[in-house]
This record gives structure tokens, sequence and C-alpha cells, in this order.
């Protein structure tokens, strides 16, 4: 599947291309399993592979082809990519196409994660990006010098050719592809220097926005393979139900297009010639549900409710799995000259990604092999799962990682939430190639949702009124558990950042979590355990400065008096909105104005955000939001604006509208009639500023979203003296403003 | 019945009640239109029908048949819809892009009607959704196309 996607290049019709990398005719495919050369043997895990073995295919057009360990997903890694690569090969990041790998040890750029997820894409492949663009460019020069006869020290490269300069010479890169692969890899190579970078650090155009803006661009919902089969499904009401009696199979299999029906764990499923027909059939459906086995896996009881969810969430015992502790907590809270106590909450959310997730499996009985397409962050998790659902070898397998509409953690591995076990079992049941598309209603009941969480605070101050003590519980599924099997009786540490490691590091602390499983979904949801804690921890610091009579700006200068870094990120911030004032204030238009400031620290990154919000018809409304980002350093500021606007907009959804309510243990809302997403008419403006402080370099795609809920809810505060404590602020209703 | 699309006249032997967004993606193969909530909720599967804007997940396929019908693949034949194209990648509009061809044909929609749209006449015809959260870069680009 290629990421820029051309209709022939991206319609997998061609089955066999299983055996040739995906390689489009003509183009050359370099050394593929030619070097396994005794010069190469180095056990090290970090070391460089023969560029040219599997990740990387130069083609006499000039062009170059990255397997890349990632997905694109809108999040612009592809052009981030291929502007580091680019930048060491001295390639034009234009020419460079570059696809999801497939999984498997062969296509592994050392020192990167084969993840797509924890904003950590970029941060982790420049290193050896940049190494495997320089190497592939000093093999390119060695094979230069054998051709032209001359010392490679007299030869230099210039976009897409090596240039011979005393005899004005040029051998373009495709030409030399070939006997550059048989050169030994070198051990060292010397990367560019910083000041000469030409395309790191530049606003480059991103390469996939023309497809885009013309529907070119092929998803995993689009494709089609030869005699492929479509269907839909209807899920069980409650996960762990079983399909019995099947009231109307007779009528259903006779409607137009129906080919067969199929009963799967947990679903029904109707198989035939057109999508839509086989969604109407699903639809159709009379299906009798058996109630789950007693002791069945992830069972959703029928009494479930998120209501009770955060009343037993409210009353679960402390004191939970410590995380971080400093000092004596419970003692300087004994001492304190105030002590503020609130508990906070937050609701289960959707991804409510556009691209409703699909899954094309192909099965080759007589090879016993298998060919999907499924839309994921993982790869090479995936693979052994599916093979395992397939009942067959890894090796039997192919996996393609089409584009992806969206994400925002929908697509990690959750197998119960993903169509591909269904896929598998329909292909085999039936001989022929099935896509299965989830309408929006399947998704929005089998989605595996961000998990509810709640905290209980208790806060000191001293009678200066600064904070001197913090005690955190936080009541949370085990995400990490329930998704990698990690130990259960540990904490989670995603659902403990934001609040535990924070900057402000009071001098007595003590941060636990209260590990409650709830029978629902859970699953990664853009910026993970920050969507909520950073919008708990802002605002009980909020209500700290209250207290304390201090201004909350001022409040969190004080905090941070010891790091510059972040010293300067609010200096930043405050001079971006022109200024900190809190307000409230009459805006130009004559309405009533607050703003509130909050800072968090994802993945590495650090972020201030100011939002400046007004009530309109009761209900709170975002104008602008200001926001400065520190990266540390970052290879692309137009896509680093671009993922701030992009957070901007799903932080202030989750903070003014998104909740999953769970009812007798079904969502209410299938579809975004009752789970509204934000709308274009309250998109605030975003103004962004970006730091690069020189630090690590942090992440991009998610860091920008858990300061605006915060910042939102604190500037509501000083509008209206109303303390929300609990999202979505649409459950609120709000008076006057004077 | 005939099925009109991108100026192209399918004779096709469908229900009539099938969504025009089906019968545009599986039925002609033609999948730039795309499927997000089957429900008139987010647009991603916005059409022209006679160069108006229609959400066809929720257009039956009859009463649209002998109309003309145009998709995303034919937006570069259309001298506004080339305009709109521009102006979405001066402004590097999509991310994910799920959502951008909806959100290109109801702009090219509006700029047919009115030119120079105000404000709120922008407002009133972008509705689609994007998750991607890309409204500021689509307010942009709208204004850009509209000056022509
Ligand atoms: S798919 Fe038609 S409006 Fe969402
Ligand atoms: S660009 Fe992703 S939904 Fe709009």
């Amino acid at each position: 599947m290629t990421f820029l996607a051309t209709p022939e290049a991206a319609a997998p019709l061609n089955l066999s291309r299983r055996g040739l990398l995906g390689a489009a005719a003509g183009a050359l495919v370099l050394g593929l399993g030619a070097r396994p050369a005794a010069s190469q043997a180095t056990p090290a895990a970090e070391a460089m592979p023969n560029p040219f073995a599997a990740l990387l295919e130069l083609r006499a057009d000039g062009t170059a082809r990255l397997q890349m360990p990632f997905v694109e997903g809108g999040q612009g890694v592809s052009t981030a990519l291929a502007q580091i690569l680019g930048e060491e090969l001295d390639l034009e990041p234009a020419r460079l196409l570059l696809e999801c790998a497939p999984p498997g040890a062969r296509y592994k750029l050392p020192g990167a994660p084969r993840v797509t997820g924890g904003s950590s894409s970029v941060r982790t492949s420049i290193a050896p990006l940049r190494r495997l663009g320089a190497t592939a460019r000093a093999m390119l020069v060695e094979a230069a010098a054998i051709r032209l006869e001359v010392p490679a020290g007299s030869l230099t490269t210039e976009p897409g050719f090596v240039v011979h300069a005393a005899s004005g010479r040029r051998i373009g890169y495709g030409e030399l592809a070939e006997a550059a692969s048989a050169q030994p890899v070198p051990a060292g190579v010397t990367l560019r220097d910083r000041d000469k970078f030409r395309w790191i650090g530049k606003p480059v155009a991103r390469l996939d926005v023309r497809a885009k803006s013309t529907g070119k661009m092929v998803y995993g919902i689009d494709l089609a393979v030869e005699g492929m089969l479509q269907a839909a499904v209807q899920h069980a009401p409650r996960y762990g139900m079983e399909p019995a009696e099947i009231r109307n199979e007779a009528a259903v299999l006779a409607l137009p297009g129906v080919h067969s029906l199929h009963r799967l764990p947990g679903a029904v499923a109707v198989v035939a010639d057109r999508w839509w027909r086989a969604h109407r059939a699903a639809e159709t459906l009379q299906v009798a549900w058996r109630e789950a086995a007693p002791g069945a896996a992830n069972a959703m009881p029928a009494d479930f409710s998120t209501r009770a969810l955060r009343d037993r969430q409210q009353a679960a015992p402390g004191p939970g799995i410590t995380a971080e502790t400093a000092g004596d907590a419970s003692g300087a809270l004994k001492g304190a000259a105030r002590v503020v106590e609130a508990s906070y909450d937050a609701p289960l959310l959707a991804h409510g990604q556009l691209e409703p997730p699909s899954a094309l499996a192909s099965w080759n009985a007589e090879a016993g092999t298998l060919e999907l397409w499924v839309p994921n962050q993982a790869p090479d998790m995936y693979l052994p799962v599916v093979a395992r659902a397939a009942g067959i070898a890894p090796e039997k397998v192919t996996l393609h990682s089409p584009p992806l509409g969206g994400f925002f953690g929908r697509h990690f591995l959750y197998e119960a939430a993903s169509p591909f076990p269904q896929a598998i079992a329909l292909t085999k049941a039936t001989g022929r190639p099935v896509k299965v598309i989830w309408s929006r209603e399947a998704e929005f009941l089998r989605d595996a949702f961000r998990p509810a969480a709640l905290v209980r605070f208790r806060g000191g101050i001293d009678a200066s009124g600064l904070p001197v003590a913090l005690e955190a519980e936080i009541v949370c599924d085990h995400l990490l558990n329930r998704t990698f099997g990690a130990p259960a009786d540990r904490h989670d540490r995603t659902v403990v950042e934001g609040i535990a490691n924070k900057v402000y590091a009071f001098p007595n602390r003590r941060v636990a979590h209260v590990v409650q499983r709830s029978p629902a979904m859970v699953g990664f949801w853009r910026s993970v355990g920050h969507s909520y804690n950073d919008f708990f921890m802002e605002c009980f610091l909020d209500e700290l400065a209250e207290a304390g009579q201090t201004d909350p700006f001022a409040l969190r200068q004080r905090l941070v008096e010891k790091s510059p870094r972040h010293q300067a990120l609010l200096a930043a911030v405050a001079e971006l909105s022109g200024g900190w004032k809190r307000g409230p204030f009459t805006a130009p238009d004559g309405s009533r104005r607050a703003r509130g400031i909050a800072l968090s620290s994802p993945f590495g990154t650090e972020v201030a955000t100011i939002a400046e919000v007004s009530i309109q018809d009761g209900r709170a409304r975002a104008h602008d939001v200001w926001v400065a980002i520190d990266p540390g350093s970052i290879v692309n500021p137009s896509t680093v604006v671009e993922q701030v606007q992009s957070a901007v907009a799903i932080g202030l959804s989750s903070a003014l509208l998104e909740e999953v309510v769970y009812e007798h243990g079904t969502p209410r809302a299938r579809n975004y009639d009752g789970y509204p997403i934000l709308p274009p008419d309250q998109m605030p403006r975003v103004h962004v500023r970006i730091i690069e402080s020189g630090a690590p370099m942090g992440g991009v795609g998610e860091p920008g979203v858990p300061g605006v809920p915060p910042a939102v809810v604190n500037a509501v505060f000083a509008l209206t003296g109303q303390r929300i404590r609990s999202l979505p602020l649409s459950r609120a209703r709000f008076g006057r403003v004077s | 019945m005939d099925l009109i699309v991108n100026g192209v006249r399918h004779t096709v032997a469908l229900e009539a009640e099938m969504p025009l967004l089906w019968a545009i993606r599986d039925e002609l193969g033609l999948t730039g239109t795309k499927y997000g909530c089957g429900l008139a909720q987010c647009g991603a599967c916005t059409v022209l029908v006679d160069g108006i804007a229609v959400r066809s997940c929720i257009t039956p396929v009859e009463s649209v048949a002998g109309q003309q019908i145009t998709t995303i693949e034919a937006i570069g034949e259309d001298a506004v819809g080339r305009r709109v194209v521009e102006a979405w990648v001066a402004h590097q509009v999509p991310q994910c892009g799920y959502c951008q061809s909806g959100q290109v044909m109801a702009a090219t929609s509006l700029l047919k009607q009115i030119a120079q749209p105000s404000e709120a006449e922008v407002a009133a015809a972008m509705t689609n959704l994007c998750r991607c959260g890309t409204y500021n870069a689509i307010a942009a680009a709208m204004r850009q196309a509209a000056q022509g």
C-alpha cells in the first residue's frame, strides 16, 4: 500500500505483490537477501543494517521509497520522516514515498519502535533515520567512486545525484542503487551539521495534502480485491452475550445481494455483494442473545451504568498503590495553614475517528495463507494475534497497514474492539475475500473507550498561600494491565501521569492509583492519562490558589521558580496572549469574558495553555486559545502548529461535549447525534508559539490536548464563580454573568 | 435507473432506497466519497447534485436518478472546484484527510452559489465535522478560495 495513493498502486488487486515487497513495476528492489555478508554480522541490536536490504528502495526515476516504522493518520509523520531521511540521504523530501512497513525484523529501523503512539515517532526515529540516510548516501558515493574510478573523497552529492565536480560528471541515485547495495555498510558515518539543514526544522509542505484534497487517498475502508464480498455485523448489545436463535434467518437470506449469514463470537454477520445490502440485512436481523456464560471474560453486566461507576469510584477505598511520594504528605496536611479537599471526575470517551473500522481479509486455503488489511498502529503486535485468529503461523500472514482516517489511539491492539477477527472468520467460511465494515453504530457499541477516572485530592497550603502538601488518589481502571498485561499489583503509569512527577514538586506529596476495573472496554485516547489528570491537577491548583488568595498565574510562576524552561514557557504564553489577565473583563463585542491557565508536561514536551471563555445561552464558549509549546527541538514547525490546532479541537471537545453514557449495560449514544464532537462553529481561534529550548526532543501529536480542559474550566470559574469538577461542561448550565 | 455521475451515464439496477453514497462507492467504485456516520451528521459523504451539496448517505439513489451528480473525483473539472483544491493545498488543510472530500465538496457548492459568501453564509454552509480539528485551516482556505 503506497502512502501517496495512486489508483494503481493503492488498489491491492495484484495479490502476488507480497513476494516482491510491494514494489511497483520497473522499480529497483535492491539487495533482497543479497547481503548476508560477514561484515554485517554485528550482533548489537542497534547496528545499522544495509539500508537497501528492506527499508530503502531507490528507483530509476529518481524517487525513493522508505518502509517507515509508523503509520500515517494525519499527524504528518510521513512528511517529517521524509525531511529527516532526505536531509542525510540528500534527496528532496517530495521525492520520497513513505509506507508503513510490514511487520517483521527486517523492517525494523534500529532504535525506533514499531508502535505509532505515545507521540513518539519523530523523537525515536530521528537519530536512526539520520544514520540510515547518511549510511545510504555513503554507500552511493562509494559505488560512484568505483564506477568513475576516482577517490570517494573527490565526490559530493546534490539532491538525488552523486557529483564529481572536477569532471562535471553526475550520476543519479537510482542508477547507482544496485552497486551501492553491494558496498560494505560503513561502521560510522558523519551526519550533516545542524546549521546546514535544509529540511529538518523547516515548514516543508506535507506530502499527502493534494491527494487528500482530491479524494485520492485510499484508506482501509476503500480497499477492494477481486472477488471480494462485503460484510456487516450486528453485535451483541452487551459484550459476552452470544447469538442464540435468529428468528428471521430465511427472510434475511432472501434479501437482495445477501450471500450468507454467520454466527460469530458476540455477533452475527451478514455477507453480501455490497456493503449497504449487508448492513441493511444485519440491521434487520432478529437475534435472540444468550447471556454471557458465568465467568466469561469482559462480560458486560446488564446493570452497568456510568452513573453507578462514578459512585463506585467515589466510594472505592484508598490508599491505593503508591506511584509517587515525597516528604510526609499526611503530616504536612495536618500542619498546613489550610487544607482543601475536592474530588474530580472525567467520563468514558469515544475516539470518534471519522473513518469507521474495517478489515479486509483474503484466505488462501490451498497455501494456508492469509492476507489482511487492517487499520492499526502496531503491526508487529497485531501479527501474532492475527495469526492465532487464522490458526496459522505468523509467516503465513501478510499484514498491510493502510493510512488511517484518524486514530487518536483507536487502532492499538484491542482484539475485541476490531473487526479483523470477524473478517478472518468470514473469509475462511466463505472461501472469498471479505471486507468487514463496522457501521458508526457498531463502532460506538464496540469502541475501546478512554477510561473514566476520578481523583480525590487533599492539598495543604502554608500561611503565605504556597502549597506544601498534596495527596491524590486516582481511581481508574488499569489500562496497561488490560491492554498489555502489565502487572495489576503495580500502579499504571498512564493513570497517574500528569499528577505524579509534576514540575511543581510539592515538598510533601503522595500520588496513588486506586485500581478499579470497569466492565467497559477501555483503550488509549489522545494524551491518555494526561487527558484527565491535567484537568484534575491544574483545576485543583487553581482551587489552592483561590484558598491562598493568590493569582493562578502568579502561583504557577512561583511554583516553577527553579525551572528556567517552565518560566520561559509561562512568559511566552502570557506574551502571546497580550499579557496575563484573568478577568472577568468586557470584550469588544460587549460579552463578559475571563481567562484560565494550565501547565502540562505530556510526552516529554512542555505546554502552557491559556483559554478565553464567555457564557452564551447558559453554555461555556471558548473564543481564543493560546498555546506555548516546547518540544525541545522540532522537525516541522507547520506540522507542530497543525497538531496543536487539532489537539485544541479534541481537547475542547472533551471539555465541552463528550461523554459516553452507559445505561443497562449499553452505551446510550450510537452515532454523532448522541455523542457530539466539536462542530466548526465552536472552534476557537488558536494561537501557537513554538519554543525550541534544546531539551531532548518530546512529542507533538498529543501534548496540545491536556492543557485545554483545565484552561477552559479555570476560565469558567473566573467568569462565573462556579467550580466545575466533572466533565463535560455541557452538563452544567450557567446563569448570566456580570 | 440511470445515474449521471461526473458526466458519465451509468445504467444500474439498484434498490430505490439504496443511499446514493453506497451506489457511488460500491457500484461505481468511486471511493473518494466517504462514509462517516450514515445519518447526515458528519458530511463526509457530501456530493453535488445539480451543483448543490447533499449528504449522499441519506439520499435514496432513485431520488437523484437522471440528475447531474458530481463527486470529488471530478473536482478538477470544475473551475470553482480547482480553486477550492488549490486553497486547500495552500493552507495545508487535510490532516487524516478522511473528512476532506466532503469539506471540499461543501465549499465548492457554496462558492458556486455565492461567489463571495459572508462569514455567516460560510458558517451556515460549512457544517461538516472534522475530528482532526482542521476547522481554522478550512476557514482560511475558504477565504482564499472566495477571493477568486
Ligand atoms: S456519512 Fe453522510 S453525513 Fe456522515
Ligand atoms: S482531516 Fe481528519 S477528520 Fe478531518
